[in-house]
C-alpha cells in the first residue's frame, strides 16, 4: 500500500500538482534517499516515453483518416475502386434486377447502334484521306492464305459471321485490354491474333468515334494476362523531329516501320494527332507509334492519300482520356490501369522490338 | 535555403496536432511520393505506407524544441520516402538499380537514424502493452495516453470506487514498467 501512495506521490510531483509546501518536503526525501531520487528519475524517463507514445499513436490514427478523407474527395487517387467487395455485393444483390433491364436495354441500344455505325458512319470523309484499316478483300485472302499454311490453327471467327475488315491494336492493360482504331472495328465482334499467329476472341468495349479509338477487352480461356506491359504512354506531346518507330500487321506478320514525326497537328490542323512521316500501309491502323525509349506517343490511324509517307496519328494523351471516362462512366469494369513503368529506355532497338512485340496485337472484326 | 513563412506556419500546425496543417501538407506532397514508389516498382499500398513514415518523421522533428527545417518541406519529404523506400528494397531482396528521380533531395541520414531509433522504442511499448492482457491494458491506455482520470476510469471499468480501480492500475503499472525497461535495457 506504502508503494502505491508512494508512487502516487511521484506521479503528482511529476505532473506539478503538489502544493509548494508538499513539494519541498518532496524534494527533501529525494535528496535524503537516493532509492527515492532514482524511483523518480525512472518513472520520469517511463513517462516521458509513454507520452511519445501515445502522440506517436496519435498522429498514426490522424494521418490514416485524412488519407481516408483525401481519397474520399477525390484529392488522391490510388487508382481503382475503394468502396469494399461486400458494399458492392449488397449493392448488386440490390439492383440485380434493375441491372438485368438496363442492360438488355443498353444491348438493345448498342446493336441498334453499331448497326448504324457499319451503315453509315465513317470518321474519314475527305477524299483525300486513306484510313489504313484493311478492306474485306485483302483480309479474307490472308486469311485463306493463313489457312493454307497452318492448318492446326482454327479461326475464332464465328462460323456465320465473316470478316469486315482488320488492323493492328496494342494492350494497355495486363488483364488483355487492348486500343485500336474506332474505323478497324467496322463490326460488332473481333479477334485478336497475337505475334505467334494465336487467336484470341474479344469484346469490344468502348468506342470513340470522333478521336478514333476504340478499347478491346481479350475474353478467351487461353489468354493468359501478361506480367508486365514493357513501354508507357505518354501523357505529354512529344516534340518536332523525334525519332519514331512502329510495329502492325499490313500483312499476316508483324511489320516494322520507322521514321520521325513531321508536324504537332494531323491531317487540316486535327490537334487530336500529330503528322508523321512513316511507310504505313492499310493494316496498320490502330498500332502504337513509340519514340526511341520505346514510349507510346500515338495511335498510327490513317494517312494522306496523294503524298507519299504522310501518316497521321492519333496523340496518346487521348488514351488517358478515354480511359479516364470510361472508368469513371462503367463500373462493372475492371478499372483500367495503364502501365506506368518502361523497361526500354536506352536498349538497341532489336531488343526492343523483342519485348514489345508480344503486345502488339492484329485485330480482326467482324460481323453479319 | 530557409523555409518561407508559410511552411514555417504549417509545421508550426504540425507539431500541434492541428489537422488543417497535416491535411495540407499530405495534400500537397502525397502525389510526389506515390508517383515515385509506383515508378520504382512499389504499390499503391506501399506508396502510402512510407509516405505516412516520413510524415511521422516530420512531425517527430516538428516537435523538438531546436527545430529547424534548412529545406523546403517538398524536398525534406523526398528525401526521407527516398532513403525509406531504398531500405524497404534492400530488405525485400528487390534492389536492383539505384532509384532514379530528378528531384532535389537533402542529407537526412541522422534524423533518419533518429527516427529508426525511436521507432524501435515504440514497437518495444507496443508490445510490451500488447502482452499485458485485458484490463490492464486499456486501464494504463485510459490513464496515461488518454489521460482520463481515475473516477471516470473507475466508474468505465465497473471499480467500486477510484481507490480499487488506483490499486489495480498500480499492480498493471509494475508489470508494464518491467516489461518495458527489460527489452529497452537490451535494446540500448
Amino acid at each position: 500500500m506504502d508503494d502505491i501512495l508512494l508512487l502516487d506521490a511521484i506521479e503528482r510531483y511529476l505532473n506539478g500538482e503538489m502544493g509548494t509546501e508538499e513539494q519541498e518536503h518532496f524534494n527533501q526525501l529525494r535528496k535524503n534517499t537516493p532509492e527515492i531520487d532514482q524511483m523518480v528519475v525512472e518513472h520520469n524517463m517511463f513517462l516521458h516515453q509513454m507520452d511519445l507514445y501515445a502522440s506517436h499513436r496519435n498522429i498514426k490514427y490522424s494521418l490514416h483518416d485524412i488519407h481516408a478523407n483525401l481519397l474520399n474527395r477525390g484529392d488522391l487517387n490510388e487508382g481503382g475502386a475503394i468502396s469494399s467487395k461486400g458494399k458492392i455485393i449488397q449493392f448488386w444483390n440490390k439492383y440485380k434486377r434493375v441491372t438485368a433491364i438496363a442492360a438488355s436495354v443498353g444491348g438493345v441500344i448498342a446493336l441498334f447502334i453499331s448497326g448504324l455505325t457499319v451503315y453509315f458512319s465513317s470518321a474519314v470523309t475527305d477524299p483525300k484521306l486513306e484510313q489504313l484499316g484493311k478492306d474485306l478483300e485483302a483480309v479474307k485472302k490472308n486469311q485463306q492464305y493463313q489457312g493454307t499454311i497452318i492448318n492446326e490453327v482454327k479461326t475464332k471467327i464465328p462460323l456465320n459471321a465473316r470478316l469486315l475488315s482488320g488492323g493492328s491494336g496494342f494492350l494497355i492493360d495486363t488483364k488483355g485490354y487492348i486500343v485500336t482504331n474506332a474505323h478497324v472495328l467496322k463490326g460488332t465482334g473481333a479477334v485478336v491474333v497475337n505475334s505467334k499467329g494465336q487467336e484470341f476472341n474479344a469484346d469490344i468495349v468502348h468506342i470513340d468515334l470522333q478521336k478514333d479509338l476504340a478499347i478491346l477487352k481479350i475474353k478467351d480461356i487461353d489468354f493468359t494476362p501478361v506480367k508486365t506491359i514493357p513501354y508507357t504512354i505518354q501523357k505529354s506531346n512529344s516534340d518536332l523531329g523525334e525519332e519514331i518507330f512502329t510495329l502492325g500487321y499490313p500483312r499476316n506478320d508483324i511489320v516494322y516501320g520507322m521514321g520521325y514525326l513531321s508536324a504537332k497537328t494531323g491531317f487540316n490542323g486535327d490537334s487530336l494527332s500529330y503528322q508523321i512521316q512513316i511507310s504505313a500501309n492499310p493494316g496498320n491502323s490502330g498500332g502504337p507509334v513509340f519514340n526511341k525509349n520505346g514510349d507510346i506517343i500515338g495511335v498510327l490511324s490513317t494517312r494522306q492519300a496523294q503524298a507519299d509517307g504522310v501518316s497521321f496519328a492519333v496523340k496518346s494523351r487521348n488514351i488517358y482520356t478515354i480511359i479516364g471516362d470510361l472508368n469513371k462512366s462503367d463500373t462493372s469494369l475492371q478499372p483500367i490501369k495503364l502501365p506506368t513503368k518502361s523497361a526500354l529506355k536506352g536498349m538497341e532497338r532489336k531488343a526492343q522490338i523483342h519485348k514489345v512485340e508480344d503486345c502488339v496485337y492484329y485485330v480482326k472484326a467482324y460481323g453479319r | 535555403m530557409k523555409g518561407d513563412t508559410n511552411e514555417q506556419t504549417l509545421l508550426k500546425g504540425l507539431a500541434n496536432n492541428d489537422s488543417k496543417a497535416i491535411e495540407t501538407i499530405y495534400k500537397d506532397n502525397f502525389n510526389m511520393v506515390q508517383n515515385f514508389i509506383l515508378n520504382n516498382s512499389g504499390s499503391y499500398d506501399e506508396a502510402r505506407d512510407i509516405f505516412q513514415e516520413a510524415m511521422i518523421a516530420l512531425y517527430e522533428k516538428a516537435q523538438l524544441s531546436s527545430f529547424t527545417l534548412t529545406c523546403q518541406i517538398k524536398t525534406y519529404i523526398f528525401s526521407i520516402c527516398k532513403r525509406l523506400w531504398l531500405k524497404r528494397l534492400q530488405q525485400l531482396g528487390r534492389y536492383t538499380s539505384p532509384v532514379d528521380g530528378f528531384e532535389e533531395t537533402v542529407s537526412i541520414e541522422e534524423d533518419f537514424e533518429e527516427h529508426e531509433k525511436r521507432n524501435a522504442e515504440f514497437a518495444i511499448m507496443d508490445r510490451a502493452l500488447n502482452s499485458l492482457g485485458e484490463p490492464c491494458k486499456s486501464l494504463l491506455e485510459g490513464y496515461y495516453l488518454k489521460k482520463m482520470d481515475m473516477i471516470a476510469l473507475a466508474a468505465e471499468f465497473g471499480y467500486t470506487n477510484a481507490d480499487n480501480a488506483k490499486n489495480q492500475k498500480y499492480k498493471c503499472l509494475m508489470r508494464l514498467k518491467k516489461l518495458f525497461f527489460s527489452q529497452y535495457n537490451i535494446g540500448e
